[in-house]
């Protein structure tokens, strides 16, 4: 592992990047760090946000000098040397795979994509070496996905597929963004899957729709109630193909605001996962199964 | 109250912003020219952060429905109370029933309106600024549409008190078609040729139609990337990486093919090199910027920039030693 680079990012913040490539042992790491930054409330630091394999301090320059706040940031990755337990949410995600709106949206911007005789989910597919759509799905979902960073715009969360980096399943971005998706659509690019929680530009490939929501700005539904957000850094969620019955009866709670999403909070040991990730996911699994 | 018969191209309630949620990727919005909007707020006696308008390149028409102060911050912008023509940078009375209005923007792109006790829609996260794609803060997370009634705060001076009051013309921004804004370089900006890098702050940069709250795209030389394999995660892109937070004023080439700097509606992450980030006090010179503005960059040490950012608390001190406001009590909290 490189040397940890701290950088200024303008009179405001600082950059603090562990490594250029991804990486789960580094996220496992930073976000111990993140969480111990947020505990210690260090004078002028006014947040933190963890990313995939970096993390950004915003802070008042009037209470601390950046390179004084970089000497703390420095001791503090020097105490920590392995994450710790991680609190880490398992959340289940409802996903209406190849589902009428992102084919629709994708058609409308087919002239944006590598291969529009295709659908978006058919090109994931074939540039992974699938031929069977429920082969595809049942890979696709055979594990959970690591929220290893959250942001863009409010409730995006980047998972990333809790697999060794030779099985990641890839895709490209479109060649040119799209200036419209559907808000819930369900995406992936690069190594990670996203779900687009409003209304907007994106160049994630389409592949399905996600019956719950992952930004309530009305605070609607009873869980996200004061938080806005469903996805926490450190969260695992577990997608789960459902059909267009099942879908609409989910889209129906939603819209009653009677929706509870299936979450079940569990300590999650990085140093476990490490050492042997089938093993410790299956541990996991049976954990929550029981709980 | 304020009634809103004309809303303007894009009027939006904001105050100094949201801190604390860019962690979820909720971006702070609020005023994007800090000092136009600070001075708005001190001349009708407001704490500096008490919620405003921003209005952008033209201007609404609204009723007032009870007796207070208005003032007219930011870009040159035409100004009327009950058709006579009203100076900017001044505190005015206002009288049950007047009718304000403001056209269009004959120098810079955007106009501020204070009234003596703020805007009172309610706070949402600790702060009353709208923030559009979000849907959320504001008046119902959006922009303000003919027919909106704005509710006002209790004044926090006797509005006597501020009556007549201007800022000293020599504070007052004027804005230009062709602005120089400093810049601390680094975060991605080693993966960037360096001769790039050269480019970059040599170059007379042109805003482009593309530029909002979000962000403003500019159009000048292209960007060469160095050599080497793309990270694992990044994507193919040599513009690609792997997904990191931006900071607010930060720089971004995406395809190395424009430069993008994110403003106080910014999305909080991504994953597009970023090559360095505009210094805060500097952000007030693009706020006012339009399309066709020529922009140039010009490299700066931290130092520098924590030099700009009290001289420009300065300026706003030397504003309120005019006025005669010696209680510092609105900027606590900030």
């Amino acid at each position: 592992m490189s040397e940890t680079r701290y950088d200024y990012g303008g009179d405001e913040y600082l950059l603090v990047v562990f490594s250029e490539a991804m990486d789960l042992a580094i996220n496992f790491k930073l976000l111990s760090i993140c969480r111990e930054i947020e505990r210690r409330r260090i004078p002028g630091v006014i947040e933190v946000c963890p990313a995939n394999a970096s993390y950004l301090v915003h802070f008042r320059p009037e209470e601390t000098h950046p390179d004084a706040l970089i000497r703390t940031l420095k001791d503090l990755e020097r105490e920590i040397q392995s994450a710790e337990t991680l609190t880490s949410r398992l959340v289940d995600i409802p996903v209406l795979f190849d589902d009428p709106w992102t084919q629709e949206c994708a058609k409308r911007f087919a002239d944006r994509h590598q291969d529009p005789s295709v659908s978006n989910l058919e090109y994931l597919m074939r540039v992974n070496g699938y031929s069977s759509k429920e082969e595809f799905i049942t890979a696709y979902c055979d594990r959970p996905y690591w929220i290893s960073m959250v942001g863009f715009v409010p409730g995006t969360a980047w998972c990333y597929r809790m697999c060794p980096p030779e099985q990641a399943i890839q895709a490209p971005k479109y060649i040119r963004p799209r200036t419209d998706t559907p808000e819930r659509a369900v995406a992936h690019a690069g190594v990670f899957l996203c779900i687009y929680p409003v209304q907007g530009p994106g160049g994630y490939q389409l592949i399905g729709m996600s019956a719950v929501p992952v930004y309530d700005p009305e605070e609607h539904l009873p869980d996200l109630k004061g938080r806005y957000i469903l996805a926490n850094a450190g969260d695992r969620w577990q997608f789960r193909p459902i059909d267009m019955d099942e879908y609409n009866d989910i889209r129906s709670e939603v819209e009653a605001g009677s929706y509870r999403y299936r979450i079940i909070e569990q300590d999650f040991r990085p140093d476990e996962y490490m050492r042997d990730p089938e093993l410790y996911l299956k541990h996991l699994r049976e954990e929550a199964a029981h709980a | 109250m304020l009634n809103i018969l004309e809303p303007g191209l894009l009027t939006t309630v904001q105050d100094l912003g949201r801190l604390h949620w860019y962690h979820i990727g909720m971006p702070p919005s609020g005023a994007l020219d800090d000092f136009s909007f600070r001075v708005s707020n001190l001349l009708v006696g407001n704490p500096e952060d008490a919620a405003g308008l921003e209005v952008t390149y033209s201007g609404p028409s609204f009723e007032v429905t009870s007796e207070g102060l208005i003032a007219v911050t930011g870009a040159d912008i035409a100004f009327t109370i009950n058709n006579q023509p009203a100076a900017q940078w001044r505190a005015h009375a206002l009288q049950p029933g007047d009718r304000v209005s403001l056209g269009g923007v004959r120098r810079g792109a955007r106009a501020y309106i204070c009234l003596a006790g703020g805007i009172t829609v309610s706070e949402r996260l600790g702060s009353r600024s709208t923030y559009m794609l979000g849907r959320f803060g504001g008046l119902d997370g959006r922009k303000l549409e003919a027919g909106d009634c704005l509710p006002l705060g209790t004044p926090h001076t006797s509005p006597g008190a501020m009556l007549g009051r201007t800022c000293d013309p020599a504070l007052i921004p004027v804005p230009q078609k062709e602005i120089e804004v400093r810049v601390v370089m680094g975060m991605c900006s080693h993966r960037v040729a360096p001769d790039s890098l050269k480019d970059f702050l040599a170059a007379d940069w042109e805003v482009s139609t593309e530029a909002d709250r979000i962000g403003y795209r500019l159009k000048g030389p292209t960007f060469e990337f160095n050599a080497g394999e793309q990270p694992f995660g990044a994507g193919a892109d040599p513009s690609n990486v792997v997904d990191l937070g931006y900071p607010i004023g930060s720089i971004q080439i995406p395809g190395g093919l424009e430069a993008i700097v994110l403003l106080n509606d910014a999305v909080t992450g991504g994953g597009y090199t970023t090559i360095g980030t505009v210094i805060t006090a500097d952000l007030d010179l693009i706020a006012q910027a339009s399309p066709g503005c020529h922009v140039r960059f010009r490299e700066v040490t931290i130092n520098e920039a924590l030099q700009a950012r009290r001289e420009r608390e300065t300026r706003i001190e030397q504003v309120r030693l005019a006025l005669g406001i010696f209680d510092q009590a609105g900027m606590l909290g900030q």
